[in-house]
């Protein structure tokens, strides 16, 4: 098991405290893609701050390869190496004067040379399609929102961790960026084996990329599945403020009308291929309109 | 006279050597809703703070209402007709109360005490944040905090609203009732609509789409103009909606299907 959460209950203290984690318990295996979605305000930023102790759970306990890492014998610089957090806003990250100074900040911190922090500066720039000489010296908090998200995900990636923890890495990137990062984190999850954990609202990003899908509901954990489990639960999930990917919508309006078809398919081709072969059965079986 | 008119605007931030915009010219009727999409740094946001005097252009000129943006003395009046949701709630959300906050677009407006209470409160059940009036802004989660952006920008109920990526960290359901309601100010109040948007679907919404590529617009169309133009979309790293790529790649292989926009259009069309 490389990551364990145990009971885990967060408190936020105000006047008015407020319950964001009550009775989490996960276990999460070593080269693992889990995608964490869940409605405004689940639990899920807070929970994935637990697992590289930027936050402290109130109650329960944070295990990474069997060790509580809030316990005294760990050092949670070592654990802030190893688990890379992306955050939801990317100023919430940035702080550097400069944006080559601020992907380096991570890597020398870790003792790397010279050398392979320019290495891994550029190449990180370019993994988020940004130009090297272009950006290095500008500012920052002088750039578009799109680009400041790049530049965040980028100093995560020269991390180079073994743990890719990711809160809404695609809002704010335009189509083609989007794009790009999904062919990344497959990339990086099948050929280099890192445990990826994504939350987004998109259920589509998350039914294609994810091996186990976890759903958050006020504090809880409340289903977790295969996309094909997960996302075949339409009413429950809607329920909760969530919905289906847009693909497996069609589908499943097209199941009601009675067009047979399966629903549990996420990407285009396969559900073009389904409504292909299904609507050829049907007008086998009927001379014009097919439902 | 339009309601928005930009003519030849050109603008650089300092110490930028490329313009961000460069010769913009754009007309938006009152009632109009407009959707603007582009790469990443292509401009959209810098084009938005045009329009409530964030920024005024170096060149060519901005009026709203027949306003122009260059004068100082115009600034508070068209800001009261022009309310913006920023791109970041961050940067938009700085009182200490979530009312406050949501409060801060009616006062400038100023309308009686109890007409601000009751705007404040209808906003904030709007977007589904009812009950949390008295909570700290900056200790909301994402989503929560967009959703207090946009309740306020709903409580000031300015002629023209221009929302910067409002839906980017909303979860599905609450995207959709911002859309909705967004849709539903824009029939129903005849308020004129702006919105920023990296997803296709949502742009697809309104009346009239703008690309923007490197600071200039590249191209204006109803959705259907636009999303037909697959080159065109290509190019500017943009994308069509899913439906649509979907309905693409069903009559690539065959099937004769109309034009179709949305889920349940294209499922008429099949069934
Ligand atoms: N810094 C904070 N102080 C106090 N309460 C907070 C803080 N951050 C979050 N909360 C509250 O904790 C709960 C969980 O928030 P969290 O940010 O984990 O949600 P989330 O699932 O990430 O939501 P979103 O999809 O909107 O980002 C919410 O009720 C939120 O209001
Ligand atoms: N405060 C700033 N200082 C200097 N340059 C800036 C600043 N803000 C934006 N820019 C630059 O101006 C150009 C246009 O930026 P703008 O924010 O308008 O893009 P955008 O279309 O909104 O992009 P995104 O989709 O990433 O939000 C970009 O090249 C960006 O780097
Ligand atoms: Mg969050
Ligand atoms: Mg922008």
């Amino acid at each position: 098991m490389l990551i364990e959460l145990k009971d885990i209950r967060h408190i936020y203290q105000l006047d008015d405290p407020v319950v964001a984690l009550d009775g989490v318990n996960l276990e999460i295996e070593r080269g693992e893609f889990l995608g964490l979605i869940g409605h405004t305000g689940s639990g899920k930023s807070t929970l994935v701050q637990l697992l590289n102790g930027l936050l402290k759970p109130s109650e329960g306990q944070v295990f990474f390869e069997g060790r509580d890492i809030n316990s005294q014998e760990v050092e949670l610089k070592e654990i802030r190496r190893r688990v890379g957090l992306v955050f939801q806003y990317p100023e919430h990250q940035l702080f550097e004067e400069t944006v080559a100074r601020d992907i380096a900040f991570g890597p020398k911190n870790a003792g790397l040379s010279e050398e392979e922090i320019e290495n891994r500066v550029r190449e990180a720039l370019e993994l988020v399609g940004l130009d090297y000489e272009s950006f290095k010296d500008r500012s920052p908090f002088n750039l578009s929102g799109g680009q400041q998200r790049r530049i965040a995900i980028a100093g995560v990636l020269a991390l180079k961790p073994e743990v890719l923890i990711l809160d809404e890495p695609m809002a704010g990137l335009d189509p083609a960026g989007r794009r790009k990062l999904l062919e990344l984190l497959i990339h990086l999850h099948r050929e280099l084996e890192i445990t990826v954990i994504l939350i987004s609202h998109r259920m589509e990003e998350i039914a294609r990329l994810a091996d186990r899908v976890l759903v958050m509901d006020r504090g809880k954990i409340v289903l977790q599945g295969r996309p094909a489990e997960v996302f075949t639960e339409r009413e429950r999930l809607k329920e909760i403020d969530l919905d289906l990917p847009v693909v497996t919508d069609i589908l499943k309006k097209l199941e009601e009308k009675g067009l047979k078809v399966r629903t549990d398919i996420f990407a285009l081709e396969e559900a073009r291929d389904e409504i292909l072969s299904a609507l050829e059965k049907q007008s086998q079986f009927r001379e014009s309109r097919p439902c | 006279m339009s309601q928005i008119e930009m003519q030849g605007v050109e603008f650089s931030y300092r110490a930028q050597q490329d313009k961000a915009l460069a010769g913009i010219d754009l007309k938006v009727e009152k009632g109009e809703f407009i959707s603007v999409i582009g790469a990443n740094g292509s401009g959209k946001s810098t084009l938005a703070k045009m329009m409530n005097v964030l920024l005024v252009p170096d060149k060519g000129s901005v009026t709203i209402n027949g306003l122009t943006t260059s004068d100082p003395d115009n600034i508070w009046q068209i800001r009261q007709q022009v309310g913006m949701v920023f791109q970041n709630p961050d940067n938009q959300l700085v009182a200490t109360l979530v009312e406050d906050d949501v409060a801060f677009g009616p006062e400038n407006l100023a309308l009686p005490t109890e007409v601000i209470r009751q705007r404040v409160d209808q906003a904030l059940k709007t977007v589904g944040m009812d009950g949390y009036q008295s909570h700290p802004p900056h200790k909301l989660s994402g989503g929560q905090k967009q959703r207090v952006a946009i309740a306020g920008i709903l409580a000031m109920l300015p002629d023209c609203i221009v929302l910067d990526e409002p839906t980017a960290m909303l979860d599905p359901m609450g995207r959709k009732e911002v859309l909705e309601t967004i849709s539903r100010l824009n029939r129903e109040e005849n308020i004129t609509v702006v919105l920023i948007t990296h997803f296709m679907e949502e742009a697809g919404l309104a009346d009239r789409v703008v690309i923007m590529q490197e600071g200039r617009i590249r191209k204006t169309g109803s959705p259907r103009e636009i999303f037909r133009d697959t080159g065109l979309i290509a190019e500017a790293g943009l994308d069509v909606p899913e439906v649509v790529a979907l309905a693409n790649q069903l009559r690539q292989q065959g099937l004769s299907l109309p034009e179709v926009m949305t889920a349940d259009e294209l499922v008429d069309s099949l069934c």
